[in-house]
């Protein structure tokens, strides 16, 4: 008797109350910041992310379409779960119209599921991944900051060039460290180097002892570190202290300032990386890194950088459409080119990939540092057009 | 008392969704569901498995790899997934019911661990990225399950049926042994019944509901992932019985739902770093002033005073 | 192919002295827990928060009161005694007549509040603290590079682990211990505080815990999750050596640490799950583990 009761009114109210699961434009805009809060990338994209969005939304002027602009933040505890289902509590029931932060790619995976069904537009700035403008690319995917591309085009094949041809990988174990472990293996091989082995470990490790055991009788010339935040630098203090980085040199494929920082300089120094950003490049970055540096208590990441450039860029998009509706301000967004302190000769492709210059530089030693902060020398700027993956026909949304 | 009960839960149940965000409601019930299950097997047959995750992530992982795969319908993708933990489980059950107390739970706990081992290693589950893109997909391929509201029934009508079962098989003659066994094993088994056959028949159908619980999860929220196998959630649906009360009918459901609304609000806010401490902080005043848990401490306040 | 075959023994080698290393670690943990199991009955899922609590004792103790390492490997092991003992007194004896498995519930929920607490003031992505100058440096053996902070860490637990087993096997004290577990009735009617044994021996095995937590404290790094992560292994160390048996906990900490390095040489991937095929395996054909005795 119950069931069928319950069966009734389950059609009635159903009925009643379907609706699409697209959120419309409501003319307010709301901007949510899901980052690592606590964990093990919180100092690349943490809370630091939603001061530079902050900054971002203040420097705007507050208000856009004539009400104010509202933030939400959220911790993704790098789990693709929690995230995925914060993001879709705000873009189905808190009417959120565009997700920022996002620091890990699984995380970053998860949420665009979500997003790309609901039309609300995203901006990655602390994920690497490449698959969010290749294999899954959408039309409201923006990609900011750098992906694993920009970074074996940079840091690998700089090395391998200069005769580095034996490489061994310490990768992290999800969708980012395969993916820069894939590409760079392609850069590798390309410029004449080969890959002798790799071994994968899990994110958060905090004892690389075995792995670097490992790595130490591979015969390599070169262990490349396809990892990040503190699984970088624990895996580089392992690597000291088994004295692995007398015989070889050890590669951090991704490095953001406060890893770079909190780096020994004595085993660090004369490493080269690849960063989107530095904040000692020139007045402009210096002006920006100074205001972030006294609201944050430390420099800027490129991640933090990429935030604060992301959303400026989606807000004036806004305000040019003068709609929130996100395929509008999509198309507003690939249409001009984004010009601040961050992005330099930048362009957000059609197919949601921002370009723009990245820097080859290099760890300085202890002697050279005139200050805490002052940790890289700028070798080299790569050019936008040489950093990044070419576009894929599949994923150009120009149209 | 339970049938009056049910008179004012159901209405209460339909008209939620109404006022709440659904799919919240949704992964309330799931929850609820895979608490229920597990108290069917700490409440009613007195064994304290610290493995059930094994189950919930089961059943999510292959209805979801078969939702994602295989163009089965969600319903029968949802019973694929609940038989495959329910298999699961009937392995794991004969392994562990020769043990007792601490045996049990460290057996259960191991196993689990092995089965985590597996889901991350398996290519099929994507490790630490988690299966995403999992569909809900159209209920008996004619009603659309991907507006919230449509799922959200669907969820209801599952859990009210797995809570159905529990209550039925709790008040069968089976269940009348299982009691029988938690209250004293020896005597069961003097008056000539195979106990280990009770308990390991007791774990297959906690098991599947469990799988019941997980499968149905991974719909709503369109994703399984390494959370639901991790051992931390075979601790947190011991605090969602704990907190409900162990051995009642009700308490897992309002346990589950303590919990969940609890995660839930303090994760978005400047709170959420007091979650484990709050958690921890109910397990402990559980276990020393609160052991018959919620629902318990109702049931004797009406008890004393009516 | 000689020099192939040399390197390949070489890292064999190499991975299964790190799981010696890191089978130390695992010993004095597991001889923490089976104290408490054993001789008092109490489940202290507790014991890898306070793992942790002696790991950031030191780091905390070295930040704002210049404790430095040596003082710390005497200091935050009382310390963290000192929480033991006051766990026991003020909560684990409310519970000591309920079935075991409320201890166990107890301590995880203890467990669970020092994490969040931890994870709250210090955040969970981890702390380094440095090896003492007087261990850094390494030697260079035959397979691979030895730091001599890690052959520290082999020496101090052996010592604590052998020196703790002939007390409590050998020693007056220890047939105080033992008695009191046997028929505490009995040991009381002899004029022996009974209860004071219990919380003395509660923080002893927790106090181990605090050493193992400072030992750990400068190769691994200081975060509120090394205690929830090494736990359930520590666990089902116990589990296997025969909950209870403190020889059995102390060579099956050694020697699962081996056998989890010899996996990580043939299938790194399963190393973390190793022990508990084991644990499986042992418990289906002995179940009161290796080394303990049938009920």
């Amino acid at each position: 008797m119950k069931t069928l009761q319950q069966r009734l009114l389950t059609t009635l109210i159903a009925g009643a109350l379907a609706t699409s699961a697209v959120a419309a434009p409501d003319g307010k805009v709301k901007i949510g910041v899901l980052a690592d809060m606590g964990g093990t990338y919180a100092d690349l994209c943490g809370p630091g992310c939603v001061t530079a969005t902050q900054m971002a939304i203040e420097d705007f002027g507050g208000q856009v379409l004539g009400s104010p602009i509202e933030l939400v933040t959220a911790d993704s505890q790098l789990k693709p779960d929690v995230a995925s289902a914060i993001a879709r509590q705000w873009v189905e029931s808190d009417n959120v119209d565009t997700i920022g932060g996002l620091v890990s790619s699984a995380v970053t995976g998860a949420v665009t599921q979500v997003t790309n069904t609901s039309k609300n537009i995203t901006l990655i700035t602390g994920s690497a991944s490449n698959s969010f403008t290749t294999k899954a690319c959408s039309p409201y995917i923006a990609h900011w900051t750098y992906n694993v591309v920009a970074l074996a085009n940079g840091t690998v094949k700089s090395l391998v060039k200069s005769g580095k041809k034996k490489w061994f990988f310490i990768t992290a174990d999800y969708a980012f460290g395969h993916a820069l472990e894939n590409v760079s293996t392609g850069v590798i091989k390309e410029n004449g180097g080969e890959v002798v082995g790799s071994v994968r470990a899990p994110l958060g490790t905090t004892d690389f002892s075995s792995y670097v055991l490992q790595a130490q009788s591979s015969g390599a010339d070169v262990v490349a570190l396809a990892n990040a935040g503190n699984d970088t630098v624990n895996a580089l203090n392992a690597a000291a202290e088994f004295g692995l980085t007398q015989s070889m040199d050890v590669a951090g494929l991704l490095v953001f300032t406060p890893n770079a920082q909190a780096m020994d300089p004595a085993t660090a120094a004369g490493m080269r990386l690849t960063t989107g950003f530095y904040w000692d490049m020139d007045e402009k970055t210096r002006a920006w890194s100074k205001r972030f540096e006294e609201r944050h208590g430390a420099i800027p990441s490129m991640a933090h950088a990429g935030a604060y450039s992301a959303t400026l860029h989606y807000l004036n998009a806004v305000k040019a459409a003068g709609t929130d509706e996100p395929d509008a301000v999509m198309k507003q967004m690939k249409a001009t080119k984004p010009e601040d302190f961050f992005a330099r000769n930048a362009q957000l492709r059609a197919d949601g990939r921002m370009v723009h210059d990245m820097l080859l530089v290099e760890i300085k030693p202890a002697a050279e540092r005139k200050n805490k902060n002052d940790i890289y020398k700028i070798i080299e700027v790569i050019p936008a057009d040489e950093a990044y993956n070419p576009m894929i026909a599949e994923c150009n949304f120009s149209s | 008392m339970n049938k009056k009960l049910l008179l004012i839960l159901l209405p209460l149940a339909l008209l939620a969704p109404l006022v709440l965000y659904p799919v919240f409601l949704a992964k309330v019930l799931c929850f609820a569901l895979f608490a229920c299950a597990f108290n069917l097997l700490l409440g009613f047959a007195g064994l304290l498995s610290f493995g059930h995750a094994a189950f919930l992530g089961t059943g999510g992982y292959v209805t979801g790899w078969l939702m994602i795969n295989s163009g089965l319908t969600p319903e029968l993708a949802i019973i694929a997934g609940t038989i495959a933990g329910g298999l699961l489980g009937a392995v794991y059950g004969a392994l562990a019911v020769k043990r007792e107390g601490i045996y049990f739970a460290m057996v259960t706990l191991a196993l689990a661990q092995l089965t985590f081992f597996l889901y991350v290693q398996a290519p099929f589950t994507h490790g630490e990225d988690g299966m995403q893109g999992i569909p809900r997909g159209a209920l008996f391929g004619l009603i659309d399950l991907s507006d919230n509201m449509v799922m959200y029934y669907f969820v209801l009508a599952i859990f009210c049926f797995g809570f159905w079962l529990i209550n039925r098989t709790v008040h069968s003659p089976f269940g009348q042994v299982l009691k029988a066994i938690r209250e004293n094993e020896s005597r069961a088994i003097s008056l000539g019944y195979d106990v280990n056959r009770y308990k390991w028949l007791a774990f297959v159908i906690s098991a599947a509901l469990a799988s019941l619980a997980g499968a149905t999860k991974s719909l709503v929220f369109e994703l399984a992932s390494l959370t639901d196998v991790h051992w931390h959630m075979s601790g947190e649906v011991i605090l969602m019985t704990l907190v409900g009360g162990v051995g009642t009918l009700f308490g897992p459901l309002v346990g589950a739902g303590f919990v969940v609304t609890m995660q839930n609000y303090l994760s978005g806010g400047e709170l959420g770093n007091y979650i484990h401490i709050i958690m921890g902080a109910v397990f402990v005043i559980c276990v020393l002033s609160f052991r018959s848990g919620i629902v318990g401490q109702l049931a004797k306040f009406k008890r004393d005073n009516f | 192919m000689a020099s192939l075959f040399d390197i390949n023994l070489f890292a064999l080698f190499g991975q299964l002295l790190i799981g010696l290393i890191n089978g130390s670690f695992y010993a004095l943990l597991s001889l923490g827990l089976a104290i408490i199991f054993g001789l008092l009955k109490i489940i202290n899922f507790a014991q890898g928060a306070m793992y942790m609590l002696g790991a950031f004792a030191a780091l905390l103790g070295m930040q704002y009161l210049g404790i430095n390492y040596w003082f710390a490997l005497i200091l935050v092991p009382l310390a963290v005694g000192l929480v033991g003992i006051l766990m026991e007194r003020f909560l684990i004896r409310r519970i000591a007549n309920e079935d075991h498995l409320y201890s166990l519930l107890l301590t995880f929920g203890l467990a669970l509040m020092l994490q969040g607490i931890f994870t709250h003031l210090f955040g969970s992505s981890g702390l380094s603290y440095p090896i003492p100058d007087a261990l850094k440096g390494g030697t260079k053996l035959p397979f691979m590079y030895l730091p001599n902070y890690r052959a520290w860490i082999i020496l101090v637990s052996v010592v604590v682990c052998i020196g703790t087993w002939w007390m409590i096997e050998k020693t007056k004290l220890g047939a105080y211990l033992r008695a009191g577990t046997e028929n505490p009735q009995l040991l009381q009617a002899f004029g022996i505080n009974v209860p004071l044994i219990v919380t003395l021996t509660f923080g002893f095995g927790v106090a181990l815990a605090g050493l193992a937590g400072v030992m750990a404290a400068p190769v691994y790094s200081v975060s509120p999750d090394m205690g929830s992560n090494i736990l359930i292994v520590v666990f089902a160390i116990v589990v296997i050596g025969g909950m209870g048996s403190i020889g059995g906990a102390i060579l099956t900490g050694l020697g699962m640490g081996v056998i989890e390095g010899l996996t990580k040489y043939f299938y790194p991937e399963a190393s973390t799950t190793v022990i508990f095929l084991v644990m499986v395996i042992v418990l289906l054909f002995k179940p009161a583990g290796l080394f303990g005795k049938e009920a």
